[in-house]
């Protein structure tokens, strides 16, 4: 039988563990929230965005040469991992390194591969493993705002233009719902041919435009980039905290089956201790009583 | 006229404006109620709106304003108040 002060000490210890866990679960739902907030802010620049430019390129004379959109053989890969800062939500980093070395590994072999981090954890790892490493921008997630994320961005496009990479892949996890993230591995660079649909022409407004179409569409492509960027950051961490919580809630679970356990033997021991202690007095009793 | 500054952050404002002012690529252009249709990008600088309560103003880093239908849109990587 288990010592009845040990399984006491074993209740105590995971009682306070499973405080820890709860009030961790309602920092990362409190948190989720905000993640989520800012994804629904950023929607109508993003889609008001890519409204302009479509209205603008739909009535482009043939194609314009976008530097962003060259496609090159493919030597050079930058592969941008994005997962968060802390861990105790999960698979969630594990996954994203797993992607990223599935990546590097078949779909990239014999390239000449980069690794950009983002987020502490994909820097250690990837630190570990001796890759060569953009770590400039690994700690974004500190406040989570559209600068920082911009001026990474930046960079990233910057040194596809000057030829660095030929090809830039962002992998994350994608925010479906609290509980599930998806893994997608994204070609950021260079930016895949959309095909124009052909039905909008009738409704297209006539602009005018200022200075000139090629100049606004050089301008906006670039920005659409790094609100793509913005958007996968974004979405990585409205999936961790949705991760943090569902890993979070499901150790307050256990912590309460386990409690239930202990706390069943603890009282088996209490009871069998009194029986034991009531057997000894009868006992004696008997003895003297004998006597 | 209905005018939206947004940026990737939040959106900046939203209301109605008997005037605005932008600081277009090619020099600054006010638009005023019913004016064409138009894209325009913008340089850094000042936008400013005429509402209801006064004239305000503030700065944006760049961008794209669209014009259309009485509706404004402009769309800056960052706005200083």
């Amino acid at each position: 039988m288990a010592n009845l002060k040990e399984v006491k000490e074993r209740i105590n210890s995971v009682s306070s563990t499973q405080q820890i866990t709860k009030a961790m679960k309602m920092v990362a739902a409190a948190k989720l929230r905000r993640a989520q907030d800012k994804i629904t802010q950023m929607r109508p620049y993003s889609q008001k965005l890519s409204a302009i430019l479509n209205n603008i390129s739909s009535g482009a004379e043939g194609s314009t040469d976008i530097v962003y959109a060259r496609e090159r053989p493919v030597e050079r890969v930058l592969v941008v991992a994005i997962t968060s800062d802390k861990g105790l939500c999960g698979a969630f980093n594990s996954n994203i390194v797993k992607a990223s070395m599935l990546a590097i590994n078949e779909k990239f072999s014999g390239k000449q591969v980069t690794v950009m981090p983002i987020g502490k954890k994909a820097f250690d790892f990837f630190k570990k493993k001796d890759f060569p490493l953009i770590s400039d921008h690994y700690q974004l997630f500190e406040e989570v705002s559209f600068e920082p994320v911009k001026k990474a961005a930046e960079e990233v496009m910057e040194a596809f233009v000057e030829g660095t990479f030929d090809q830039v892949v962002l992998i994350y996890n994608e925010f479906k719902n609290v509980a599930t993230q998806l893994v997608v591995q994204e070609q950021f660079l260079p930016i895949a041919r959309v095909e124009q649909a052909e039905g909008d022409a009738q409704n297209r407004q006539e602009y005018i435009v200022e200075p000139s179409r090629e100049y606004i569409i050089e301008e906006l492509v670039p920005n659409s980039l790094k609100i793509q960027f913005y958007k996968a950051i974004l979405d990585s961490n409205a999936s961790e905290h949705g991760a943090r919580m569902t890993a979070m809630s499901k150790a307050t679970d256990n912590a309460a089956e386990l409690l239930k356990d202990l706390k069943l033997v603890y009282n088996r021991t209490r009871q069998a201790a009194i029986t034991n202690e009531i057997l000894e007095i009868v006992a004696g009793a008997n003895a003297l009583e004998g006597n | 006229m209905h005018l939206e500054i947004i940026t990737p952050d939040k959106k900046v404002f939203e209301g109605e404006v008997s005037e605005a002012t932008f600081p277009g690529a090619n020099g600054s252009f006010q638009v005023l109620n019913n004016h064409a249709a138009i894209i325009s990008a913008l340089d850094k600088g000042a936008v400013s709106y005429t509402t209801s309560s006064g004239r305000k103003s503030l700065v944006v880093e760049g961008g794209v304003v669209e014009v259309n239908d009485n509706k404004i849109i402009v769309l800056a990587e960052k706005v200083i108040a």
